[in-house]
This record gives structure tokens, C-alpha cells and sequence, in this order.
């Protein structure tokens, strides 16, 4: 038999239908695939022993006929993710023994239809960069890597890379500024961000909390329409999940892209855009075009705004997210019995947070604190709100929009530049943040590679709650494309 | 009232007081969880995890919460917001599990009102209320079980409280106390707090400040953190002023600082200088969406409204013809108001209203009785008090009756049926009975003839006690005075 763990999850649904293997050797087959894939560092916890139970009874399940919509599909798990009586660190020291005794919506969801837990998938540390090199449990090697270990991308830099290696079929990334589209892209496979309100917040590990959104990453854009019906939906525990029905998104795999109008925001060429991705950008239009799309080029006039915008808003609301992390009531404490209460926060909280979520803590404080609310998170705020209106007014004369998800390839880790300047890293996140700061539905596949053989990737933005329109049109240009995954 | 005034060696000084009162919502849950609100429950046993901020976990408003809240605004004749949003208050403490608080800021769900307070000379005045609005509570932390340990119980963790702000309308300690009495009087009413402030359910800060009489400034206020009783905050209020114009005298400045109430002195000390006051970096509560209210909801809430204890007050001066204060006595608590009404029923309702003022209250505080535990109902009372108006027995008769009533709870014609106490008003046997005293007594009778008149009250006594206290006085007086004048 052929290596049953190249199949996309579509291809081995049919595969355990067809009774031509079973779920527990599917099963099997992954997690001799994580354990000879280690030195990707991709997990950090795996649950094996779990996993070959939940399989069994796949398995059970197929034999009765009562399979479900994901039955016997062996996924990993982001590591921010709550999930009852496994470990949940967000990759952080402080978390670093949290036991949670209760799901996440989004797991529960998953595990209702059927799906196999391999494990806790590495990210940066709290979900904060865009390397996964903030990670207390350390650095996550690109499959894509040749002579020198490069970055997967972040935050769900785990969660990309056991995608690509195929120690997963698929798996769950959460997206507050890119954290899903950046390391799909590093790593040459598919992830969406759906909108804001689409899948329940519910038991994830706050990041920032009207940012964050959790979506699938799998091999191709198929494969994400399925973890996204099982993933979404209304939930009553998320005041902020909405409540709209969840469409059956393969059901627009197959539709027609003649006549949609394609959006390419002129903002997202700036001066020194590097030549092979826009290249590729052009490449990805022309695509579509010669499928009877119209291309169109729109303006989203306070892009330039976006980055700063983001890096004011995401750490304000991570420095109040993040203080319930005090060493007090579960997670990590730094102090020993009789000492003062303050000693305990500044112990334990100096010691359980690394470099990055500090620095973000302070910045999210200073923005916040009296006499700077008004220049910096007011203000943000106010940006916000004219991001979003740059989008509906893109809207009203385009179905989609289409751009690169970044503005370069995966690059080494340990990255000099990326470590002494923070801003650079930041940068990173260019073309994916506004999308978060309006709560739009996003997704990165991947186009091409780049000269340096690494894969370069498209983004394509629809409207809110249009995830439809994205799937269509994504299937196109994945078909056309042809990129050949890991 | 008139004023109240400091007046010392160097002049007159007046006393400016806010008061701010967290008042716990009376509600089955949490306003932003599930887990119950029952007080005096073993410690730790009603938190959920959102209680107890775990990682991943969102509040919910509990809509019980909201419809208490209108119904208080409405109570306190105040503006109903239909746009309400919460904010996080940032600090870090031990029983306060998120280490935020969530409450509203800039938009609360009560706005302005006022409402009406009664002073001891029988006067009333209007102080306004700023604002209302709603936030979780604190857990409790417990010190004094162990030398080097503190202990946490966050039973009281997110159980719902209602901040109400009083414009710096009081003027004298006096002032405040009425308040705090009417304000807990009409949370009663309503059932949306039960006002206990020993039990800390409704618990009072204190701004104080003084200006030299006549003037219209605002001077540098001190503010008082929990004082728990209504006789406390007069306290605290009379001696912080005085401190104040003590220190104004001497040359000296206020600065604005918190101070602690001692209620073993009855003085105040500081607790926090404003340099080291918490900076709390408000920001908008992302986890959850503004709270708005339609005309519809606010409608249904306003015909719930009942009758508030001074429109009550106003109904039982008016027409039942009672004094402002058996009125305002008899209305404070609704319990005692719907006895009275109820006694009142068909009876002369202003000698129903001197009877509870009267021996009924006097009986409850002897057996240390709640009015609905009360012995006497409140039917019997009615009856009672008719027997009374309709000479069956004689006021004097009837104070025995109510202690027979009080204490085997028989109704009163059956004591006076069964004891034999009716009022003797047959002329014919009291005409024997008077026949009798006057042939015993020849002596006294001569006396009377030859001038001593004032006798003819001895006699009328010696009637009243051979008929067994029975006889009705008026006729007896009539009848002796004419067979004594024959």
C-alpha cells in the first residue's frame, strides 16, 4: 500500500468508506510518522495511547455504519486549545502543567464528528510572533528546510509544519494577526481565517480577544472546508460568536468564478514589493481572469495604518488577557510559602512568561495607561474603525480580493535581523492584519515557489461571513496553480 | 432641615457628601456565569471556571441581571440607557480571579435620577442620582486563619452588584443616613437587592468634603471604602468633616486620598495616598458585545414596577388619612405596609395604623419577630381594632385582648367571647352596679352632696372595677354623675 498519510483528508474519508485501510492503522501510520519526525519539534505533547482508542472506535463506528463526518481523521491540535485532561500549555512555562478539565468548543465540535487527537501542536509562546521561535518548548523546524532550519512561520507554526511533514492530516491554528495564513504559507499548504464570529472562542487561550478567530490548516483548500463545517458554529458559551448557519463549504468547491469581480488592492504594492511575489500576484490574477473573472485593481487607502494599529490593539488586550496568568489558582508559581502576595505575581510572572509576551504585556499596559489611552488605543480604535470602512467601501466594487499572504518566503531561524529589531518580524504581518483588525474572513494558499525553492502564497479576503465566495474561488486557483505540497 | 453646620471659634463650616453603594443583585446566578449565587455556602463550592478565570473561558451576561438592573433604574426615577457597554478594570488581586473586573465605564446602564429622602422634622429632599451601573464582585480573601497564609473564597466571585452614584447632593450626615435608608427600602420593595449591609450585600463609600458655610466651591473630597452600617456612615461622615475643618484651620491642605472607616473609633485613617492610587486602564470588555435594550423590554420592566414606598407613603396620608410619619414608618418596608393595608381593610385605618405604631411593634421587637412571623395577624388586628370603634369592648380591655392575641395568635372575638370581656353598655346593669357602690359607701355620697364633686371620679372607678373592668366608661360617667346629682 501506498504511503496512506500523503492522502488528503477528503481522499482517506473515501479511503475508510471503502474499508481499503482501517482508521487505527491510519492512526498508526501518523503517529510513527511524528515519532520518526520529532526533530521538527512540531508537538508538544502526544497523545498516542488516546489516539489509538479514539481510532478504535472509529473503526467500530465504520463497521456499524454510525461514522461521522470526520471519523477516524487523525489531527493535531494547536496548542491553545483547551482539551479536557490534556495538557495545554500555549507553549508558555506558566501554563507549562495545565491540565484543563474542560474542551474547547472548537475541539469538541471536532471530536463530535468523529476526528482522532494526535497531540498538542507547538506555537508561539501565548500565539504572540511570527517565527514560532518564542515557544518555551523551543523552535519549529519547516519541512521545506534544506541546509539551514528555517522558520514555519507563526504562531501556529506547529500546527503548518505537521501539516506539510504529514505528522497530521490536519489541523487547528487560531489567527489574531496572521497566525494561521503566515505559516500555511511558509510551509506550502492552505489555511483559512474564518470571519470574526464564525467558530466559538470558547476554551482557546486568549490572545486578543476581538482578534482572535481559530480555522482550519490542511494540505489543500478541500480539506479545509471540511475541518471549517465540523469547526464552525453559533455558540451560546462565546458572547461573540454569531449566529448564522454553517454552510456546507465543500458544497462550493465546484461553483464558477466567470464574472466575479477580483479585487487587488493597490495599497499592497508598495515600493520595493519583492519582484517574484509580485509576480506571482500578477500570475494568481491572470489565473482567474482567463476564467472569466473581472480583476480589478481597489484601494484600501489606511493599509499604511494597519501594522501600528494591530501592534497597539492585540497587546492592550493581551496585557489584561494575560494577568489572570498570576501563579494563584492552576499553572506555574514561582515563590515559596509566607512571602508577600506581590512577590508571588512579580516571581512568577517574570519567571513563567518569556521575552516577546513580556515585551507585548508592557506595550498593552503603557497604550492602555492613563494619560496614553487617548494617543494610542483611542486612537487605534478610531483606525480600526477606518480600516473597516476601507473594506466596505473595497466591497462595494468587488466580490474578493486578492493578494500575497507575505511579503516573503520562510527564512532562517535565529534570523538576526528578525531578533534584534523586533519591528522586523512585525513586519511580516503586513498583509494579513488588517483582515483581523475587520473581522473578515481570509485564506493563504500557496502559489508557486520562489526562486530559493521556497513556497510563496496568495491570499484571497471576502466579505463578512462569504467564506463561499472564497472557498469558489480558491478552488480555482489551487487547481490552476498546481503547486506541488511536501 | 436646617442646616448642619460646623461651627466652631474661627466660623462656620458645611459638609459636601457622595455616597457610592455596591448593591449585589439579587439573582439564582452569576452575572457572567453560570454557578450559583448562594450565601453561606462551604467556601470554594460555587465557582465555575469562568469564576475562577481559567484559561480560555468567556463571561455571558445573565439576562436576570439586566432586568434586575432596569427595574432598580426605574425605582430610582432614572434614565434607562438603551446603549450600555462593559470595560475591564485592571488590577491585580488575589480574589479577583481574572485580575479584571469587568464592569461599565464610560456607558452605564442607569443614567440620572433622584429621588426622594424624609427628614426627622417631617420634611423631604431630593438627591440625585449620577449613575447606575452593573459589574461582577470580588471573591473574598480571608487573613486571619493562619500567621503566614491567606485564603481565598471565591463563592462571591462574579456574583452580580449594582453600583449606584449619588450626586454630591447631602448635606449633613443625617441626610445620608435617610438615604441609605430610603434607597434600601425601595430595593426591597423591588426584590432586586435584600439591602443587608452587615452581610455586606449592600456596602457604602463615602466622599466627604467641607466649605467654609455659604460658599458654593467644591473642595478636595476624601473618599471612605466600605462602611457597612447606616449608622457608620453618619459616624464616618460626622468626623471626617470635622478632621477636615480641623486641618483647614490649622493652615493646612486635604489631599485627596482613601481613608478607612475604624467603627471601634468611629475615626478614619488613611488608606492610600492618591500617588499611589490604581491607574486601572480601563478599555471596552472585548469578550463582550455593547448591551442594548429596546423600548419594548424597557416597557415590559416598567409595567412590572410596583407601588414604591413614597407613593405608598402619599396614598396612606392622602387617603387613609394618616400622619406623614405613621405613613413613612409603616411604608419603609413593603412587608409591614401590605400588614397594615391588610389590617386597615375595612377598619378605621388610622387606629389600626396607632396600634402597629403602638403595642404591635412593641410585641414583634419583645419576641424579636419578623412581621411575618408576627403572632397576631394581620385580619385579627383589623378585628381588634373594630371591636374597639365599635364599643364592643373598651380601649383599656382591649390591651388584654392583644396579649392574649399575642400569644396563643386566637382571633379577638373568640378571646372576648370566651373570657367574657364585652363591654357592659346595658344602662340597666350598670344602674344596679352604680345602686350597689353608692349604698356601701353613704359616707362618701354625703361628702359628695356637700361639695366635694371631684369624688364623683372615685366612684366611677369603683363601678368600672365591680363590673370587672367592663362597663363602658362614657356611660358609666353619665350615669354615676346623674344618680350622684338626683
Amino acid at each position: 500500500m501506498s504511503d496512506i498519510t500523503k492522502l488528503t483528508i477528503a481522499q482517506a474519508l473515501d479511503g475508510l468508506k471503502r474499508k481499503e485501510f482501517t482508521a487505527t492503522e491510519l492512526t498508526s501510520a501518523y503517529i510513527k510518522n511524528m515519532e520518526n519526525g520529532r526533530h521538527y519539534n512540531a508537538y508538544i505533547t502526544e497523545c498516542a495511547d488516546k489516539a489509538m482508542i479514539q481510532a478504535q472506535n472509529a473503526d467500530k463506528r465504520y463497521s456499524e455504519g454510525t461514522n461521522r463526518a470526520l471519523e477516524g481523521i487523525p489531527l493535531g491540535i494547536k496548542d491553545l486549545f483547551c482539551t479536557k485532561d490534556i495538557r495545554t500549555t500555549a507553549a508558555s512555562h506558566i501554563l507549562d502543567n495545565f491540565v484543563p478539565p474542560y474542551e474547547s468548543t472548537v475541539t469538541a465540535n471536532l471530536l463530535d464528528d468523529g476526528a482522532v487527537f494526535l497531540g498538542k501542536l507547538n506555537l508561539d509562546e501565548f500565539a504572540m510572533g511570527g517565527s514560532n521561535e518564542t515557544s518555551y518548548f523551543g523552535p519549529v523546524i519547516n519541512p521545506w528546510s534544506k541546509d539551514k532550519n528555517l522558520v514555519p512561520g507563526g504562531s501556529s507554526g506547529g500546527s503548518a509544519a505537521a501539516v506539510a511533514a504529514h505528522l497530521c492530516a490536519g489541523a487547528t491554528g487560531t489567527d489574531t494577526g496572521g497566525s494561521i495564513r503566515e505559516p500555511a504559507a511558509f510551509c506550502g499548504i492552505t489555511g483559512i481565517k474564518p470571519t470574526y464570529g464564525r467558530c466559538s472562542r470558547y476554551g482557546i487561550v486568549a490572545f486578543a480577544s476581538s482578534l482572535d478567530q481559530a480555522g482550519p490548516i490542511a494540505q489543500d483548500v478541500t480539506d479545509c472546508a471540511l475541518l471549517l463545517n465540523s469547526m464552525a458554529g453559533f455558540d451560546e458559551k462565546d458572547s461573540t460568536s454569531c449566529k448564522v448557519e454553517t454552510p456546507d463549504f465543500t458544497s462550493f468547491l465546484s461553483g464558477n468564478v466567470k464574472g466575479l469581480v477580483i479585487g487587488l488592492p493597490k495599497e499592497y504594492r508598495p515600493e520595493g514589493l519583492n519582484d517574484e511575489v509580485a509576480k506571482y500576484w500578477d500570475k494568481a490574477a491572470e489565473m482567474l481572469k482567463s476564467r472569466g473573472a473581472i480583476v480589478k485593481e481597489i484601494s484600501l487607502p489606511h493599509t499604511k495604518y494597519a501594522l501600528a494599529t494591530y501592534y497597539v490593539l492585540a497587546p492592550a488586550e493581551a496585557s489584561s488577557n494575560l494577568a489572570r496568568y498570576d501563579g494563584i489558582r492552576y499553572g506555574f508559581r514561582a515563590v515559596a510559602d509566607g512571602e508577600h502576595l506581590d512577590e508571588l505575581y512579580i516571581k512568577t510572572r517574570s519567571l513563567g512568561f518569556g521575552k516577546e509576551v513580556k515585551r507585548r504585556i508592557m506595550i498593552g499596559t503603557y497604550v492602555l495607561s492613563a494619560g496614553y489611552y487617548d494617543a494610542y488605543y483611542l486612537k487605534a480604535q478610531k483606525m480600526r474603525r477606518l480600516i473597516q470602512n476601507d473594506f466596505i467601501e473595497a466591497f462595494k466594487e468587488c466580490d474578493v480580493i486578492l493578494t500575497p499572504t507575505s511579503p516573503i518566503t520562510a527564512f532562517p531561524i535565529g534570523d538576526e535581523s528578525m531578533l534584534q529589531n523586533p519591528i522586523n518580524m512585525y513586519l511580516n504581518d503586513v498583509f494579513t492584519v488588517s483582515v483581523n483588525l475587520a473581522g473578515l474572513p481570509a485564506m493563504s494558499l500557496p502559489i508557486g515557489l520562489a526562486e530559493n525553492g521556497l513556497p510563496l502564497a496568495m491570499q484571497l479576503i471576502g466579505k463578512p461571513f462569504d467564506e463561499a465566495t472564497i472557498f469558489k474561488v480558491a478552488s480555482k486557483l489551487e487547481a490552476d496553480a498546481g503547486f506541488e505540497r511536501k | 432641615m436646617a442646616g448642619y453646620i460646623i461651627e466652631t471659634a474661627k466660623g462656620k463650616w458645611e459638609v459636601v457628601v457622595g455616597l457610592e453603594i455596591h448593591c449585589q443583585i439579587i439573582s439564582k446566578s452569576k452575572i457572567f456565569s453560570g454557578a450559583s449565587t448562594e450565601f453561606g455556602d462551604d467556601p470554594n463550592t460555587n465557582v465555575s471556571f469562568v469564576d475562577a478565570g481559567f484559561p480560555g473561558m468567556l463571561p455571558v451576561l445573565n439576562e436576570e441581571c439586566v432586568h434586575q438592573a432596569v427595574k432598580t433604574g426605574l425605582g430610582l426615577n432614572a434614565k434607562i440607557n438603551k446603549y450600555s457597554e462593559f470595560s475591564r478594570k485592571n488590577y491585580f488581586y488575589a480574589d479577583m480571579p481574572t485580575d479584571y473586573q469587568i464592569t461599565q465605564f464610560r456607558y452605564p446602564i442607569v443614567g440620572e435620577g433622584e429621588i426622594d429622602i424624609d427628614l426627622s422634622d417631617g420634611a423631604t429632599k431630593k438627591i440625585g442620582i449620577e449613575r447606575m451601573h452593573i459589574e461582577q464582585d470580588a471573591g473574598k480573601s480571608i487573613h486571619d486563619l493562619s500567621p503566614t497564609k491567606s485564603y481565598i473564597d471565591l463563592n462571591r466571585a462574579g456574583v452580580g452588584l449594582m453600583e449606584i452614584v449619588t450626586k454630591p447632593d447631602f448635606r449633613s450626615p443625617e441626610e445620608a443616613g435617610a438615604f441609605l435608608r430610603k434607597l434600601r427600602s425601595i430595593l426591597r420593595y423591588l426584590g432586586t437587592c435584600d439591602g443587608n449591609m452587615d452581610e455586606g450585600s449592600m456596602r457604602c463609600d463615602v466622599n466627604v468634603s467641607v466649605r467654609p458655610y455659604g460658599s458654593d466651591e467644591l473642595r478636595t473630597r476624601c473618599e471612605m471604602k466600605n462602611v457597612n452600617s447606616v449608622k457608620f456612615v453618619m459616624q464616618a461622615i460626622e468626623n471626617e468633616a470635622k478632621r477636615h475643618v480641623e486641618v483647614y484651620e490649622n493652615g493646612g491642605t486635604i489631599a485627596q486620598e482613601t481613608r478607612q472607616f475604624d467603627p471601634t473609633t468611629g475615626h478614619t485613617k488613611v488608606m492610600r495616598k492618591k500617588e499611589f492610587a490604581h491607574d486601572y486602564r480601563y478599555f471596552p470588555e472585548p469578550d463582550l458585545p455593547p448591551l442594548v435594550l429596546d423600548d419594548d423590554y424597557i416597557n415590559s420592566v416598567k409595567a412590572e414596577m410596583i407601588e414604591l414606598p413614597d407613593a405608598k407613603k402619599h396614598r396612606f396620608v392622602e387617603t387613609l388619612g394618616l400622619t406623614p410619619y405613621d405613613a413613612m414608618v409603616l411604608c419603609e418596608n413593603k412587608e409591614t405596609a401590605d400588614f397594615f393595608e391588610k389590617a386597615a381593610s375595612g377598619h378605621d385605618a388610622k387606629k389600626v395604623a396607632n396600634w402597629m405604631m403602638g403595642d404591635f411593634f412593641a410585641m414583634l421587637n419583645k419576641k424579636r419577630l419578623d412581621i411575618a412571623q408576627s403572632p397576631v395577624s394581620a385580619e385579627n388586628l383589623g378585628a381588634l381594632v373594630e371591636l374597639i370603634s365599635k364599643d364592643v369592648i373598651s380601649g383599656k380591655i382591649a390591651k388584654d385582648v392583644f396579649e392574649i392575641m399575642s400569644e396563643t395568635g386566637k382571633n379577638p372575638e373568640q378571646i372576648v367571647e370566651e373570657k367574657g370581656l364585652k363591654q357592659v353598655t346595658d344602662t340597666k346593669a350598670i344602674e344596679a352596679i352604680i345602686e350597689t357602690v353608692i349604698a356601701s359607701n353613704a359616707d362618701n355620697v354625703a361628702a359628695y352632696k356637700s361639695g366635694k364633686t371631684n369624688l364623683a371620679g372615685w366612684f366611677v372607678g369603683q363601678v368600672i372595677k365591680m363590673s370587672q373592668g367592663k362597663a363602658n366608661p362614657a356611660i358609666v360617667n353619665k350615669l354615676v354623675r346623674e344618680r350622684l346629682d338626683k
